[in-house]
């Protein structure tokens, strides 16, 4: 707030000191924005902070809350739970995106462009439409993939479902809607690279593993910094696939198998806001804290040096 | 433009096809199959070939069960999605394009602070932002109304950055410079100068706007008490829980079987659908802008 203009401008960007001195226009074109990031963002924070931090009296209490619902019997799995599912969906997704653009990438370019299309296009039944296509598609009863499932010794719904295949099962769902979108953005920092430096390679003699590891993946680390942010950010707040997983689970899925799921539970069934908003706070934390090594560690927002 | 391409080996040609066929068929067959779903009976479904042909007589049967759901609480489903997307995507474009060209390209006290907020924001989770949102709107008595939904969902930090690298990287600011010599006013300046150059980003925000809200789930789900207000997506979570396949106990009064719920899935992302077939290349010439820096 005290930084003025001119100092500003002359001091940081010597290179792009060209930016027109409009102070007052400058606020009239943010004011909407500003709006919107007061009201549903900063606030809303705030009052989530002030909340976890106070009872339901208005009384502040430290840090009572979290540790109340640490102590919860749930708290352990579902924050467990997660965090198995993290590793399989994260491994997974930075392995496989980042093999099948390279693979998709530097081949026959229009069957890529339409590989790239039907891999991206699931992205369009993100959200409950997938949970609910996976859940009647992993019915062996009525699976095309039946064979396969019976093959796992899995002859029903309840047995695909089983609470220890839910972290892979929705690796796969996530996996189906997701990678093609990232395909495509991956695709496009590989186009990015010039020409020139891949050929120079290839002159040189690198072979196209060398030249996948040595080049393409270093100078495409931004992007899949970026790809594990957000990655992490989603799979932390599962919601809706273990809340229609366990709605279909004849009760063998606890409807508070995620973070956001409990923390659901204790503001809806419970009316425990206080404890709600810090299991919400422990979800920002831990988001926030993710996001903020990558950034740091791959310099993601540098754009001067970048 | 091409890089020229070495001989390859037989056997990397082969895995090539191998991994490329598999991933393929990993993609589309649930689509193929949800297609195929909605032409058979329930019946049909688990006894015939998984990727045989019903008759399109069925698609009608299964929309007449589907409609007959609580009384066509489809349409009045999608009616819901449609408004809470559009209205989110009016504010979102109106509010966001203007603060991205001002981060770039004007100069004002706390320009640095917003975007760094900005990039903050961007990056935190937004579901579990969805409890504490559902309270502070409960303490303004909004929740349980449309505005509950329409304005989160509007509040697009993404959208900001995105215009805001696109600005900076690709309008000089001579060129507003010289604008405003001739005489433009600030808002000429933006309107007719900025807006026209910004078309592929405007389009880009729109279409992350459009389909991450399309798809929300858990924030209606939380803000809105009655059927008849939520959002396809929440209205699909209804229809599974009310179907005989997955619950027995309460699901007796209706037909809401397995062709059901792939058409109503289907007719759920048909808008979606459409918005990614007709964008795809922009998307894609957009995500190229976003992706080079120099």
């Amino acid at each position: 707030m005290t930084t003025h203009p001119a100092t500003e401008r002359s001091g940081r960007r010597g290179g792009r000191s060209a930016r027109n001195p409009v102070g007052r226009a400058g606020y009239a074109f943010v004011s909407g924005y500003v709006l919107l990031l007061l009201a549903f963002g900063v606030l809303p924070t705030g009052y989530a902070v002030w909340l976890a931090l106070s009872n339901s009296r208005n009384q502040l209490v430290g840090i009572g809350n979290f540790t109340r619902t640490f102590a919860d019997y749930r708290f352990g799995p579902a924050f467990l739970h997660i965090g198995l599912y993290l590793v399989v969906w994260l491994a997974s997704l930075m392995i496989l995106v980042v093999l099948l653009s390279l693979m998709l990438h530097g081949r026959m370019r229009r069957t890529s462009t339409s590989l790239r299309f039907l891999f991206y296009l699931p992205g369009a039944l993100a959200g409950v439409a997938s949970v609910l296509l996976f859940l009647i598609l992993l019915d062996p009863a009525a699976s095309p993939v039946g064979w396969l499932l019976k093959s796992f010794g899995w002859d029903s719904l309840a047995q695909v479902n089983a609470p220890g295949h839910l972290p892979a099962l929705f690796t796969v769902i996530a996996f189906w809607t997701g990678a093609g979108g990232w395909i495509v953005v991956m695709y496009g920092a590989l186009n990015s690279i010039p020409d020139e430096i891949l050929e120079a390679a290839r002159i040189d003699g690198a072979s196209t593993l060398q030249i996948a590891l040595r080049i393409q993946i270093p100078m495409i680390t931004k992007w899949i910094a970026y790809m594990l942010i957000l990655a992490f950010a989603a799979g932390t707040q599962l919601f809706v696939e273990p809340q229609l997983v366990s709605l279909a689970s004849w009760g063998m899925i606890p409807d508070s198998w995620s973070p956001n799921q409990l923390s659901y539970q204790y503001a809806f069934q419970a009316g425990d806001f206080n404890g709600a908003a810090a299991l919400s706070v422990d979800l920002l934390i831990l988001g926030l804290a993710c996001a903020v090594l990558v950034v740091f560690r791959t310099g993601l927002f540098d754009r001067d040096t970048g | 433009m091409r890089r020229t391409r070495r001989p390859r080996s037989l056997a990397a040609r082969l895995t090539w096809l191998i991994v490329m066929g598999l991933f393929t068929l990993f993609f589309c067959v649930p689509v193929a199959w949800l297609l195929l779903a909605t032409t058979k009976t329930d019946s049909q479904i688990v006894r015939d070939n998984p990727f045989s042909f019903g008759s399109l007589g069925k698609v009608a049967d299964a929309w007449h069960h589907l409609y007959a759901f609580q009384d066509g609480a489809i349409l009045t489903w999608l009616q819901n999605s449609a408004l809470y997307t559009f209205g989110a995507l009016a504010i979102t474009l109106v509010t966001s394009v203007p603060a991205g060209y001002a981060l770039a390209l004007t100069q004002f006290i706390g320009r640095r602070m917003l975007l760094t907020i900005t990039m903050l924001v961007m990056l935190m989770p937004t579901a579990a932002m969805v409890l504490p949102l559902y309270l502070g709107m409960n303490a303004v008595h909004l929740d349980g109304t449309i505005w509950s939904v329409i304005l989160p969902f509007s509040f697009f930090p993404f959208g900001v950055y995105l215009t805001y690298i696109y600005f900076s990287s690709n309008v000089p600011s001579d060129l507003l410079s010289a604008a405003r010599i001739d005489g433009c006013s600030e808002w000429q300046v933006f309107r007719l100068i900025a807006m026209p150059l910004a078309k592929p980003v405007i389009a880009l925000v729109g279409f992350f706007n459009f389909v991450g809200n399309w798809n929300n789930f858990f924030l209606p789900f939380v803000m809105l008490p009655d059927s008849s207000q939520y959002p396809a997506q929440v209205g699909l979570n209804n229809l599974l829980a009310a179907s005989p396949l997955f619950n027995t106990s309460s699901g007796t009064g209706n037909q809401i079987m397995r062709p059901e719920l792939a058409l109503a899935t289907l007719v759920t992302i048909v808008p979606v659908l459409i918005v990614f077939l007709f964008s795809q290349r922009a998307l894609v010439a957009g995500m190229l802008a976003g992706a080079t820096k120099e």
